[in-house]
Formats: C-alpha cells, sequence, structure tokens
C-alpha cells in the first residue's frame, strides 16, 4: 500500500537523520578503550561480541528478509508443509553452542585477571556516603573527601532560563584522587550509610560499595590524565551528583603531591588547634557556619533548613536546633540514634562542628542567640 | 441462553466468567500501561537536555521507581493473565477456569493493591524512592515512611499472581477437553503453564524478601544491616532469585502469543512444536540458575562469577531454537503482513536484539563497564516493550475479532505499528549508544556528552506516548463500530477458538467438551 511505502520511507530517513547526527558524535556512540591493559581487554572483547552479534543478525534477518520478500503470498501463493527437521534443528543448538564457547575462552581468561588484586604496590580505600566519596590512602597516612564541585546555580534551571554549563559538568570535584602510573594500585571499596558503586570507565573498575562490608579491586593506569566516573548505584536523592575524578601523576609527581598533602595535613592541624583555643565571635562562628552548612548539611536539610517532609527533617523552627545545646551537639557529633544520618565528629573539625552548631541555631530565625565555641565541642566530646 | 449475563456493575463485581474476568484484566492493565507512561513521559521531560528543568532530583527518584514496580506489576503481568483468562478455556475446550470464584478475587486485590502502592505519592516524604529493585539498606533504614505501604501492595499484588497461577496449572491439568493431549495444546498454553510454575516458585521469594524488609524497618531485625550481624547483599540474592524467573513470566506468554500468530499468518503449521516446548522448559529452568548475573559488581568470588556467566550465557542456546522456529516457520509460508503479524515480526526481531545485549551484558569482565548504565535499560525495554508488549498488542489485534465479533480498522493498525516501531527504537536504541559512552542509570542530571542521545530517546519516548493513545482510539473504535468479524477471522488461524466457537464467542462456551482429533 502506498501509505505504508511512505511510512517505510520515513522510517528510513529518519534513521538516515539520527545516523548522521550520531556520526559527528561517532566517538560517543561506542564504549571507550580507556588506558588501561584491562580497559582495553575489556573493550576487545566487547568489539568482539559485537561483531558475532552482527553476523549471526545478518544471518538470522537475511533470512527473515528473504522470506518477507520471496515468501509472501503473492509470490509464494502455495505454503510448504514442512514443520520439524531433526537435522536442521540438531544444527542450531550446536552451532550457538560453538559460538558461545568461542566468546566465554577469553571472558573467562580476562575475568581471572580482572579479580586478581594480588601484588599490588599501595592501597587507597574508597568510603561512599550520601553524596560524597572519601579516599584512604593507606600507606601515605592521607585521607580525605571528594565533592562535587559544579555550583548547583549551573543544574537548578526550573526556571527554564538555561545556564552556562563547564565542559566538566557534573563530572568535576574539589578533590580528585592522586594516583601515581605504572603501580599496581589497590581500592578498598566500602560504604557508610547505602550502597554505593565507584566506577571510572576509562580504567574499567566498577566496584559496589557496601556498607558492612569491603570490596577489592585494582587498576595499573599507564598514562599521565584525568579520568571521570560517576557513581552508579542508585544512593537517594543526589545519586547522580556524586562524581569520581582521577588524576594520573608520574610516580615523581605522586610523591611531591603527597608530600604537600602532609604539609597541608599539618598546616590544618595547626590551625584547627589555633582556632579551637581561640575564642569567637558570632560573626565570625555564623559565617563559618554558613559555608559548612551549605557543603555539608543542606544536601539534605535544605539551604532554607526546610529538609523535606517526611524524609529530611527541618532544622528551621525544629525542636532539636531550637531546644538544649547539649542534645543538637550529641546529634551533630555522634549521629541520632535512628543512624539516617552520620556522625560528624570526626569528619568536621572542632571549630567547624561549633560553627555549624551555632549557625542552625540562629539561621533561619531559630534566634536562639547561642554561641557555640570550639572549646565548648572539645568538652562535649571529653564528657562522652 | 448461553449468552445470559447479569448487567451493570454486578455483572464485573461478581463475576466468575474468565471472559469478563480476562477483559477486566486487559483493561486494567492498560489503564495501570497509561498511568506508568505518563511516569515515563516526566522521566524523559526531565532529561530531554543537561540540567534539572522540571523535577527535583528526590521526585525523579520516586517516579523511576514507580514507572518500573507499575509497569511490572501493574501492566505487563495483568496483561498476561488477561491473555490466559480469555484464551486458556476457549483454546483447551474448557468451560472456564477451573477455580472461577478465586480468579474473580485474584483480579479484584489488584486495584487495592495499585491505590495503595499509588496512595503513596500524595504521602508525606513521598513514594518509594529506592528504584524497582528496592535495595536495602535504601528501601530500608533510609526509605521513606510510605515504604510500608509499598510492602503490602507487593504482597497483595504477590497474593493475586499466585491465585492466577495456580487456577492456570489446575485448569491446563484437568479442564482439557477429550484428547487434547499435552502435547497437542496451542503454544500459548503452554508457555502459561510453564510460566504459572515460575510464579508459584518466585512470587513467595518476593513475599519473603518485602517482609524482611518490614521486619528490618519495625521490628528490630538486621536482615539486611551489617550492623545486626546481616548483609546488603542477601537482600540481592533474594530479590534477583525472585527478579530473573520475573522476567521470563513477563516474556514467556508473548513467545506463546507470537507463536500463535506467525503459523497463521505463514499458512504453515509452527515449526519445531515440540522443540518449542523443551526450549521453553529449558528457559524456564536455566532461570532459577542464573540470578547472580545482576550483581557482578558486588564483591562475589570469581568462581560464582564464572558459574553465573556461563550459566546465562547458556539460556541463549534455547532461546535461539525459538527464534531460529519462528524464522523457519516463515520460511517457504505464504505470508501476508496484517496488524497482529507486523506486531509479531518486529517482536521477533527487536526481541533478538535485546538477546544480543543479554549476551553481552552476561559477560561479566565486559559486564563491568556495561552494568548499571542505560546500556542496562537499552536492553531491557528492547525484551519488554518490543517483547513483551508488542506481545500482548499483537495478541489483542489478533483475537479482538474472536472476542468482541467485530474488526479492526487494518489501516489504522498498521498506522499504530509503524508509530510503535518508529518510536520504539527512537527511545530505546540511542540508550544503548548513552550506555557506552559512560552514562549511569537512574541519575536526573548528565553530563553534555550524553544530551544528543537523551534528546532523541525523549523525543521518541514522546511519541511512543501519543501512540497509545492512537491505539486506545483504535481499539475503541473497533470495538463500537467495527466491521462484524467472521467466526475464522483469519484463514490460516488453527485452534478450537477458531475452528469450534463463533465471532463473538457466547459468554458461556464449551458446556459440553469439543472433540478433538
Amino acid at each position: 500500500m502506498a501509505f505504508q511505502r511512505k511510512l517505510v520511507a520515513g522510517l528510513i530517513s529518519l534513521l538516515g537523520i539520527m545516523l548522521s547526527s550520531g556520526l559527528h558524535a561517532a566517538a560517543d556512540m561506542n564504549m571507550r578503550p580507556g588506558v588501561t591493559e584491562t580497559s582495553i581487554a575489556a573493550y576487545d572483547l566487547h568489539m568482539m561480541v559485537i561483531w558475532v552479534m552482527v553476523w549471526v543478525s545478518v544471518a538470522v534477518f537475511g533470512a527473515m528478509i528473504y522470506s518477507f520478500i520471496f515468501h509472501r503470498k503473492s509470490k509464494h501463493p502455495v505454503p510448504a508443509t514442512f514443520s520439524h527437521s531433526t537435522k536442521v534443528e540438531f544444527i542450531w543448538t550446536i552451532i550457538p553452542i560453538i559460538i558461545l564457547i568461542y566468546l566465554t575462552i577469553p571472558a573467562i581468561k580476562l575475568l581471572i585477571k580482572m579479580e586478581d588484586a594480588s601484588d599490588s604496590e599501595m592501597s587507597v580505600q574508597v568510603t561512599g556516603s550520601q553524596w560524597k566519596w572519601h579516599y584512604k590512602y593507606l600507606d601515605q597516612d592521607i585521607s580525605f573527601y571528594s565533592n562535587l564541585s559544579t555550583p548547583p546555580e549551573q543544574y537548578e534551571d526550573f526556571d527554564h532560563q538555561g545556564t552556562d554549563k563547564g565542559e566538566n559538568y557534573l563530572l568535576e570535584v574539589d578533590n580528585m584522587v592522586v594516583l601515581p602510573i605504572n603501580t599496581k594500585i589497590r581500592f578498598l571499596v566500602t560504604a557508610d550509610d547505602v550502597i554505593h558503586s565507584w566506577w571510572v570507565p576509562e580504567i574499567a573498575v566498577k566496584k559496589d560499595a557496601i556498607p558492612g562490608f569491603i570490596n577489592e579491586t585494582w587498576t595499573n593506569i599507564p598514562t599521565p590524565g584525568i579520568y571521570r566516573g560517576q557513581c552508579t548505584e542508585l544512593c537517594g536523592k543526589n545519586h547522580g551528583f556524586m562524581p569520581i575524578v582521577i588524576k594520573a601523576v608520574s610516580k615523581a609527581d605522586f610523591t611531591a603531591w603527597v608530600d604537600t598533602k602532609n604539609a597541608e595535613k599539618k598546616a590544618a592541624a595547626d590551625a584547627a588547634a589555633a582556632a579551637a583555643a581561640a575564642s569567637w565571635d558570632m560573626d565570625k562562628l555564623m559565617a563559618l557556619g554558613e559555608t559548612t552548612y551549605k557543603s555539608t548539611c543542606a544536601g539534605c536539610h535544605g539551604v532554607t533548613g526546610e529538609g523535606i517532609q517526611g524524609l529530611f527533617p527541618a532544622l528551621k523552627g525544629s525542636p532539636i536546633a531550637t531546644g538544649p545545646v547539649a542534645a543538637h551537639m550529641g546529634i551533630v557529633v555522634h549521629g541520632p540514634s535512628s543512624k539516617k544520618m552520620p556522625a560528624f565528629g570526626a569528619v568536621l573539625t572542632d571549630a567547624q562542628l561549633a560553627a555549624v552548631i551555632t549557625y542552625e541555631r540562629n539561621a533561619w530565625g531559630n534566634s536562639t542567640g547561642d554561641m557555640v565555641q570550639p572549646s565548648d565541642i572539645q568538652a562535649f566530646k571529653a564528657g562522652n | 441462553m448461553s449468552d445470559h449475563h447479569p448487567t451493570g456493575i454486578k455483572r464485573w463485581l461478581f463475576t466468575t466468567n474468565h471472559k469478563d474476568i480476562g477483559t477486566m484484566y486487559l483493561w486494567f492493565s492498560f489503564v495501570m500501561f497509561l498511568t506508568g507512561g505518563a511516569m515515563a513521559m516526566v522521566i524523559r521531560a526531565e532529561l530531554y537536555q543537561p540540567g534539572l528543568q522540571f523535577v527535583e532530583p528526590a521526585f525523579f527518584n520516586q517516579m523511576t521507581t514507580m514507572h518500573g514496580l507499575i509497569m511490572v506489576f501493574g501492566a505487563v503481568m495483568p496483561s498476561m493473565v488477561g491473555l490466559a483468562n480469555w484464551l486458556i478455556p476457549m483454546q483447551i475446550g474448557a468451560p472456564d477456569m477451573a477455580l472461577p470464584r478465586m480468579n474473580n478475587w485474584s483480579f479484584w486485590i489488584l486495584p487495592f493493591a495499585f491505590t495503595m502502592l499509588l496512595s503513596s505519592l500524595f504521602m508525606e516524604g513521598g513514594a518509594p524512592n529506592f528504584g524497582w529493585t528496592f535495595y536495602a539498606p535504601l528501601s530500608t533504614t533510609y526509605a521513606p515512611p510510605s515504604t510500608d505501604f509499598f510492602i503490602f501492595g507487593v504482597h497483595m499484588m504477590g497474593i493475586s499472581s499466585i491465585m492466577g497461577a495456580i487456577n492456570v496449572i489446575v485448569t491446563v491439568f484437568n479442564m482439557r477437553a477429550p484428547g487434547m493431549t499435552l502435547m497437542k495444546m496451542p503454544l500459548f498454553v503452554w508457555t502459561w503453564l510453564i510460566t504459572a510454575f515460575l510464579l508459584i516458585m518466585v512470587m513467595p521469594v518476593l513475599a519473603g524478601a518485602v517482609t524482611m524488609m518490614l521486619t528490618d524497618r519495625h521490628f528490630g531485625t538486621s536482615f539486611f544491616d551489617a550492623a545486626g550481624g546481616g548483609d546488603p547483599v542477601m537482600f540481592q540474592h533474594i530479590f534477583w532469585f525472585f527478579g530473573h524467573p520475573e522476567v521470563y513470566i513477563m516474556i514467556l506468554p508473548a513467545f506463546g502469543v507470537v507463536s500463535e500468530i506467525i503459523p497463521a499468518f505463514s499458512r504453515k503449521k509452527l515449526f519445531g512444536y515440540s522443540s518449542m516446548v523443551y526450549a521453553t522448559a529449558s528457559i524456564a529452568l536455566l532461570s532459577f540458575i542464573v540470578w547472580a548475573h545482576h550483581m557482578f559488581a558486588t564483591g562475589m568470588p570469581v568462581a560464582g562469577e564464572l558459574f553465573f556467566m556461563i550459566a546465562t550465557m547458556l539460556i541463549a542456546v534455547p532461546t535461539g531454537v525459538k527464534i531460529f522456529n519462528w524464522v523457519a516457520t516463515m520460511w517457504q509460508g505464504s505470508l501476508t503482513f496484517e496488524t497482529p503479524m507486523l506486531f509479531s515480526i518486529s517482536f521477533v526481531i527487536l526481541f533478538t536484539i535485546g538477546g544480543f545485549s543479554g549476551v553481552m551484558l552476561a559477560m561479566a569482565p565486559v559486564d563491568f563497564q556495561y552494568h548499571d548504565t542505560y546500556f542496562v535499560v537499552a536492553h531491557f525495554h528492547y525484551v519488554l516493550f518490543p517483547g513483551a508488549i508488542f506481545g500482548t498488542t499483537a495478541a489483542v489485534y489478533f483475537w479482538l475479532p474472536k472476542w468482541t465479533g467485530k474488526m479492526y480498522n487494518e489501516t489504522l493498525g498498521k498506522i499504530h505499528f509503524w508509530m510503535s516501531m518508529v518510536f520504539v527504537n527512537l527511545t530505546f536504541f540511542p540508550m544503548h549508544f548513552s550506555g557506552l559512552a559512560g552514562m549511569p542509570r537512574r541519575i536526573p542530571d548528565y553530563n553534555m556528552m550524553f544530551a544528543e542521545f537523551n534528546m532523541w530517546a525523549s523525543i521518541g519516548a514522546f511519541g511512543l506516548g501519543l501512540t497509545q493513545i492512537f491505539f486506545l482510539v483504535t481499539i475503541i473504535m473497533a470495538i463500537r463500530n467495527g466491521k462484524k468479524a467472521e467466526d475464522k477471522q483469519w484463514d490460516g488461524a488453527t485452534g478450537l477458538e477458531w475452528d469450534a466457537l463463533p465471532s463473538p464467542v457466547p459468554y458461556h462456551t464449551f458446556a459440553t467438551p469439543p472433540k478433538v482429533d
């Protein structure tokens, strides 16, 4: 029928448009080979299966299309009467088995290699939590959190004005995982709250981060560069907003980075001690409190302290943020009894804890006038 | 006399008639299909371009969760039960299902179960937001209060499914007309019989999983909490022990449907009937030993990964047999391409594409790159939409003349087919690319490198949404003003429903069993 032919033509031209629009982005249409030996091996296996599937499609769909053309009623009015053939059925049971064996052998070899994390030269503990990653270099005694660094102004577009987005939109972090090249690095992956999954496509490493369990995986990156990935297990509200960024550097640069980090750590410890010893005024507490609140607490409790009804309690006007200070400090430092919120006692410095509690007690109309000093936090921790 | 039936609301509330119950199942599943589809429209609108334009991430997660739950439990499964109710008694020469009152109950549970599930959208904290796979502890410790409604909703759906499955098994084993031996049954009856066994095996496992969630949430147990000696991964083992057979529960009856339709429009007997039966049974048996291929990234021992990888790849063998048999049925037939045939052919082609990506996903070392990306979303939508849903659609066009005595408009049917074909591929094919390019699933926003594929997928999805309205109009027009259908509308069709019954079928059929030779 005419309309049918038109529809077919339309379908074909639509596919043509799709393909041509896809072609200039051709590099992005397929899996990227990545940079490590295993990621390249995984890519090769992927291409091998694709080609096998293409040839199987040609055979199966080819036979179907041949039937559509030559066995249609107008061309082939009297149907054949055969309805089984043991020989043919035997053959098309055996051929797929042979193809599968052909695919399985390299897959088995690669899998065994990928799961062998032995003889690693250094270990990094990766901990997922809602919604950031924590990295702890077990041999270098360095640890830090890695947060999304794309500002909310770039992704919140509810007024449909459009926003300017950077090249690495949603794939950029404040602290990259710096790793040395040509080193077998073991990752110990775990989580604090729900299940997350740590995935960096360019090195073909994906491992679930499971609370209470430690998973092991590894990589050995041959080329310096920046490799970006994301959390791949639904972990709540901001699952789409906890990227992973690896910066692979030469061994010498890595040593230099470790030294800088250690120096920074010492300076930070000194500064924290000094800050904790000092007495802070309200403005200073509120200023640090606001920064800390926005980076640490606003993800759940909201920038305006209103939370999400039924999921994340409001702090604005809440009995905890306006009630006794000790109970408030208890929840922030040790976490609530429900365990739905992590304990921040070891995550934030005493000054940050004091500031954020002060902020929560005085922002958004919670005008308690209470000031919590870093020394109060120290005393509270000591008292418990 | 044979057409006597009660009228008004009581006809539907108290009916024990398999045809009425089948009709209610089919309409219910269509309503759920539109509901779940509306949620898909929200998801695709948000993903149309980078940035958050319409919904907050928290609501986005509720949409992906509810879309999955409603499509799986509300649209696909009940549509298959609806077809079973209509067709199994007619195809085996039985007057009705063996347990008609239970049949009524298993249907009427569903509207309540889904009202309960949907009501959670309006509760404080919102609807379940942890994905249709509801992995603990996101679905236990960290879940919204409405999770308890979800748990009881799942329990009710499970009870409904188990009763439906018992009914099918009892009917097939006890109600066949004299001479209708097991190996003479139409393939649709066979696939449903096997599906019913799968349902009885795995729905109680799902019930166990949600009950453990309930006690973890409220009664101090720690099945899925490592801090109390439990294991979150155990949840996934239990869930997928249900979940993998579940995917065959959704597809096997569709296999049965196309195994009826392709021979009819090829005017040739189904090639390899007995190997089709054995292949279906093998797929069902294998489905119990492959569940952990959904869990390669959880840190299983390598021996476990190897076992589940190889067992999964084995499924390609019986599935291949089925596809080759369908092709061989068409080979040297005398083909015509009416709407049911078009849907069945595209079922075979697009399901095969879904099968290919299935083999790719089964290969553990590469699965680390595919797992939890849009590649997986593309894969399971290829087996579910052009698979299960095209199968049901083909069945509706094929048997509508028998059910209602009215013919649909062939031109509208073909337009519906081509719209479906274009938009299904436009929606789901680009998802392969965005997945391979590295886009994780279940995220509300993404980097610009995925923008083009998402835009195409969204355009396709809006078209696919409109297509369903077109389908509804086509069907209603057929029921209201369709041309009168012949008793044997399709010259190549075989089976008791075509050879021994008029169109439309009377309210009561086979009060005395037909003779089968």
